[in-house]
């Protein structure tokens, strides 16, 4: 049980580290679009922004699994049920780590821009060099938490029976006739998270060699 | 617009610094002649009837300023009375509605026909930006860089001058400013008045040729006032040209070759430091100086 446990395990993590790999960069392109001075553009944002909250990423999941076949009646190899669980987690935390980035570029002093400015730095430059860095470690605490909750969200993808932890843990729980199997993964996740937030920390730890 | 009281005094008494006092009087002289002799002297800072308002409230009423080579111009006034607006469109930070603005030979906004400003493009203001440093209120440092790095980041960046010479140069403006050995520190373990010398050393790495002040020293105590004041000091002593908005009184009369008044977006007095602060002519400008004084 604990071998197929493990290897479950090993789908959650690269559901983790792929969704972070994608949304991480593609949040920050999200929230730059959430605040363009270009109407349309920041519209369009907001309402991706609005839905991808404001519904359940297991529907969301659902819909960019079966969107292909009955959106375009293109039938998928099975390999797309890992493919459309990536693209649906990266697309969803996407648009949470954007408000996230929002949060942070906007609380930096308008100073800031000002002396960035008048010292000749370009726009990417101050952004890059004077901002950017300073957003990080503003919005670590709420980072963490969204990363934490990915975690536990990686369970959602039994919905599309990849064979990660949560659905391996509940075909063993069936087969067995017994809950053991999800105290386990219970234990597992917990476990993890707790990796997770101690390397957190460590960050943070990190990026308070100054304060404001 | 233009009330007798904006015409400068005629210098008059001693020169409080000998060196340069006829070249500034002549400069500062309110004949903006086109005679080929004053072309030489084409003023630094050359501001001319700059307007402009905030949702409808005017803010700058045909303001004109000049300011030439070596000169140190204070300008006062109460609060809101448009000088650090001024000061911030002087800095490209705020734009105006109509106006010419100039650094030297560089025009950087000229009305058009309508009697609009126009901005030269940003390659010209990017030139622009490249003559002068601004030290604001309340520092702007980059708090996740150390010293060093504040006062060195830009000259390597922007200006894309050797690591090595920045350096050095970096650590001759912190020993100016008082300031040798913190180059590792962060500017959250230094005091207000220490952060703001190192604005004042960032801003110089640039070379720039006009340095701006916006009221540098509202936002400390008064014992750290006193330590960026005179380092401002000693930077009129090398005639560093600067041009200084701020509410310490005694300290622009020591320290300015000449002072501007002003109030509800407009000059009401312009002259030279010492007659404007001790022999005021105007009766907005007396009223000002005496609750100024009353507070003291």
């Amino acid at each position: 049980m604990l071998a197929m446990l493990g290897s479950g395990f090993l789908v959650s993590l690269q559901i983790f580290f792929l969704t972070l790999l994608g949304s991480l960069p593609l949040g920050l392109v999200v929230a730059f679009g959430r605040m363009s001075t270009f109407k349309p553009l920041s519209l369009l944002v907001q309402f991706y922004i609005s839905i991808m909250r404001g519904t359940p990423l297991m529907l969301q999941l659902m819909v960019v699994y079966y969107v292909p076949y009955f959106g375009f009646g293109v039938s998928m190899g099975d390999g797309y049920r890992f493919t459309a669980t990536i693209i649906a987690f990266i697309i969803n935390y996407s648009a949470y780590f954007a408000e996230i980035y929002r949060s942070g570029i906007q609380s930096i002093p308008r100073g800031q821009y000002e002396a960035s400015g008048v010292l000749g730095y370009s726009q990417a430059q101050t952004f890059f060099i004077v901002i950017f860095p300073q957003v990080v470690k503003r919005i670590l605490p709420p980072v963490t938490n969204e990363v934490i909750t990915l975690v536990k969200d990686t369970s959602l993808s039994f919905v599309l029976s990849v064979p990660e932890m949560f659905t391996t843990a509940r075909a063993i729980a069936a087969a067995q006739k017994a809950m053991t199997s999800f105290v386990v993964a219970g234990v597992f996740y917990y476990l993890f998270n707790l990796v997770v937030a101690a390397a957190m920390n460590l960050f943070e730890k990190k990026m308070s060699y100054y304060h404001e | 617009m233009n009330s007798p009281a904006n015409t400068p005094r005629q210098v008059k008494g001693p020169a409080r610094a000998a060196i340069g006092n006829l070249e500034r009087a002549a400069a500062s002289s309110p004949a903006q002649t086109d005679s080929p002799a004053q072309e030489n002297a084409a003023p630094l800072l050359s501001l001319e009837h700059i307007r402009k308002s905030f949702d409808d409230v005017c803010v700058l009423q045909d303001i004109s300023v000049q300011v030439s080579k070596g000169e140190v111009l204070a300008v006062i006034g109460p609060s809101g009375s448009g000088k650090s607006t001024l000061l911030r469109c002087a800095t490209l930070l705020e734009s105006f509605e109509s106006g010419r603005l100039s650094y030297g030979d560089l025009v950087i906004a000229e009305d058009n026909a309508q009697g609009q400003a126009v901005y030269a493009s940003k390659h010209v203001q990017k030139q622009a930006r490249a003559r002068f440093g601004l030290v604001f209120q309340n520092f702007n440092l980059f708090p996740h860089f150390t010293v060093m790095r504040n006062i060195a980041s830009a000259p390597m960046r922007v200006q894309r001058r050797p690591k090595e010479e920045v350096h050095e140069q970096a650590r001759a403006l912190l020993a100016k400013m008082g300031l040798s050995g913190k180059e590792d520190m962060m500017p959250c373990e230094l005091s207000g008045g220490q952060q703001q010398r190192v604005a004042i050393a960032r801003a110089l790495a640039l070379n720039p040729e006009v340095l701006f002040f916006d009221e540098p020293t509202s936002a400390l105590d008064p014992e750290l006032t006193w330590e960026v004041l005179t380092v401002i000091r000693n930077l009129a002593a090398e005639h560093m040209t600067m041009v200084i908005v701020t509410h310490e009184m005694f300290f622009a009369r020591d320290v300015a070759d000449r002072i501007i008044f002003m109030e509800d977006g407009a000059i009401v007095e312009e002259g030279r430091a010492s007659d404007l602060i001790n022999d005021p002519r105007h009766q907005r400008t007396k009223a000002f100086l005496s609750t100024y004084a009353a507070k003291r």
